[in-house]
């Protein structure tokens, strides 16, 4: 079976962001960036079952400026086959994305769709589920394992109060939680590879979808900061602050 | 304005995030319907028809809406929906996964995790891991917003409101529930306790948690985790605190053998008091943490449980 798995560019999760002094954003300008670590996961995932025989072909999706590329021929150097990108210069909220998402799934016609559970710029954890609605298939958000029998899947999601197990219906749409797997390091060889593989760039308007944002940023500002602590000598001296000074206890 | 919350529940009692989300809707201002969508779940309307400033409850009680689900519970929810100027859920494991699936159905862009209310279309909601918060406006007909518990506070009780059963919705047959693992624990729920001991990786194995929990026992508190305890395996995933686990807000927060990457901090930062237990001085945690103890875990923990 193929698969579609979806890549977004993001600021690296170990950079520290910094909020524009104009209060529009925050400061990308030379800023590292890496591919969002769910839609690691979710390439390690369509990669490990194409070795496992379940998965004939993988195409990787990223929507974003000419730079996605980069993310594209990194999920491509994990082991995808080919790319896709949908050329974006602005934001791209989740909706547009799941509109992008779908439009792409009705021409390569995928039983199963792999995206992550969360951007970690936007931290929206939309995408996914949307996609699935509007493709009228089922979901399975923030899973930690999936095993594929013929036409349907048994997932096991993370959920507040522990694990839950669904059976679902292919073709759907599955949104990746930490635990499902470790992503592999690229190798050189392989991101050699990767050049050679193919990479479409579409617009928006040829897939016929809207990408114009639905909310609109008033402002982006620091968060509250918290007042220095202090160090306290032993546990003695803690636990006379937390009764007499902070009297949480 | 016309509202509908939709509860978190376990079929008897609400889930803690419910109270704190009707809270985010009398700030938005206008009348109030709570939604308890489960099977047997009759006494959890009850409780719901007792939040102060709800107006009507509505109960579709089915075994479609066993278990977390979203195909058939969006189906049902795409039938009233038009109704409403707002919806809100839960911005917890169970609104997550089943409101951007009403949103898009609705052809509505969510707005997820609010921590604040500016009026009925403009809300802060945290972006980045909580390094920035962004002012946002919406133009959709309809506004479906998660929300963020530790932004407001619970709702009091002492409403009566009226509760009105809701049809069941059609049966889309596209995912079938196989029942739920869940952590079982006498301590409080992590996202409703007052206080909270969370380890990290420098517990050392999941046997060392016990360190924790007699803590935890002594202060009636819940226990927390890092996501690298989870990865370890020292405790199960719904333990993690954090950007991608759970966001929590107590009144006091005991960090041991976390080192306070960012992505933990945007899980905790918000508590009343931070205490950190790192024998590493330069540890970041410290950086949020009101009062810091520089010493080994397994040292400091004993004595803590002891002393207090
Ligand atoms: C996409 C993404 C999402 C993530 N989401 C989350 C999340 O939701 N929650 C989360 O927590 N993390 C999350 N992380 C991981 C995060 O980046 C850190 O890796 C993680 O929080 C580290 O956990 P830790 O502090 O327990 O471990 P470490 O960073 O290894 O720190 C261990 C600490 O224990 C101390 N220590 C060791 N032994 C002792 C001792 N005997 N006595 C006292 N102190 C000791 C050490 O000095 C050190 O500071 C995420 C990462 C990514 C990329
Ligand atoms: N611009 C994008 N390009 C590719 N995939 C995306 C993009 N935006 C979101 N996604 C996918 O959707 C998931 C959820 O994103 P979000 O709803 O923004 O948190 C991400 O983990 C990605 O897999």
């Amino acid at each position: 079976m193929k698969v579609l798995v979806t890549v977004k560019r993001v600021i690296d999760p170990y950079v520290k962001v910094r909020v524009k002094s104009d209060g529009t954003g925050v400061e990308t300008a030379n800023v590292k960036m890496a591919m969002n670590p769910f839609c690691e996961i979710a390439v390690e995932q369509a990669v490990r079952m194409k070795e496992a025989g379940i998965v004939s072909e993988i195409v990787a999706v990223s929507i974003g400026t000419l730079q996605s590329q980069e993310t594209l021929r990194t999920a491509m150097a994990m082991g995808a086959d080919r790319g896709i990108l949908v050329e974006v210069a602005g934001e791209v909220q989740p909706l547009a994305v799941a509109k992008l998402v779908k439009a792409i799934v009705d021409k390569e016609q995928p039983k199963l769709v792999i995206m992550g559970k969360q951007a970690i710029d936007d931290d929206s954890n939309q995408a996914g589920q949307m996609t699935a609605a509007l493709l009228g298939w089922p979901q399975a958000a923030f899973t930690s394992a999936i095993t594929v029998n013929g036409d349907t899947a048994d997932v096991t999601r993370e959920i507040d109060g522990g694990l839950e197990k669904l059976t679902i219906k292919l073709p759907a749409v599955v949104t990746t939680d930490l635990r499902l797997n470790e992503p592999r390091y690229v190798t050189l060889p392989n991101i050699m590879k990767a050049k050679k593989k193919p990479l479409e760039v579409l617009k928006p308007e040829a897939l016929g979808v809207d990408v114009v944002p639905r909310l609109k940023t008033i402002k982006v500002e620091e968060p509250a900061k918290r007042s220095a602590g202090v160090k306290v000598a032993d546990v003695q001296e803690l636990v006379a602050k937390l009764k007499n000074e902070a009297r949480v206890i | 304005m016309s509202i509908l919350v939709i509860a978190e529940h376990d079929g008897k009692l609400l889930k803690p995030g419910t109270t704190n989300t009707v809270t985010a809707a009398v700030k938005i201002g206008g009348d109030i319907t709570v939604l308890v969508a489960g099977h047997q779940c009759a006494d959890a309307a009850q409780v719901a028809a007792k939040i102060a400033g709800v107006g009507k409850v509505l109960l579709a009680d089915s075994p479609l809406y066993a278990g977390g689900a979203a195909e058939n519970l969006t189906a049902l929810l795409q039938t009233i929906a038009g109704q409403y100027t707002h919806i809100l859920a839960s911005a917890t494991g169970y609104g997550k996964n089943f409101m951007p699936r009403l949103s898009a159905l609705l052809d509505v862009q969510q707005i997820s995790d609010i921590s604040a209310v500016v009026s009925a279309d403009t809300f802060v909601r945290p972006i980045y891991a909580g390094n920035a918060m962004a002012t946002v406006q919406s133009a959709d007909k309809i506004k479906v917003i998660t929300v963020r518990a530790t932004g407001f506070d619970a709702a009091a009780e002492g409403g009566s409101a009226t509760v009105e059963n809701l049809a069941a919705g059609p049966d889309t047959g596209l995912a079938t529930f196989n029942g739920q693992e869940l952590s079982k624990s006498d301590r409080p729920e992590l996202t409703a306790a007052r206080i909270i001991v969370s380890g990290g990786r420098g517990m050392g194995s999941g046997e060392n948690f016990k360190l924790l929990e007699a803590l935890a026992d002594k202060l009636g508190a819940a226990v927390g985790a890092s996501r690298a305890a989870v990865d370890s395996g020292y405790v199960p995933n719904d333990y993690q605190v954090g950007q991608t686990g759970k966001i929590v807000a107590p009144e006091l927060y005991i960090a041991v053998g976390i080192s306070g990457a960012i992505q933990h901090l945007a899980g905790m930062k918000d508590s009343k008091v931070i205490i950190a237990i790192n024998k590493d001085p330069e540890a970041p945690i410290f950086a949020v943490a009101d009062y810091w103890l520089v010493e080994d875990l397994f040292k400091a923990v004993p004595e803590l449980t002891q002393q207090i």
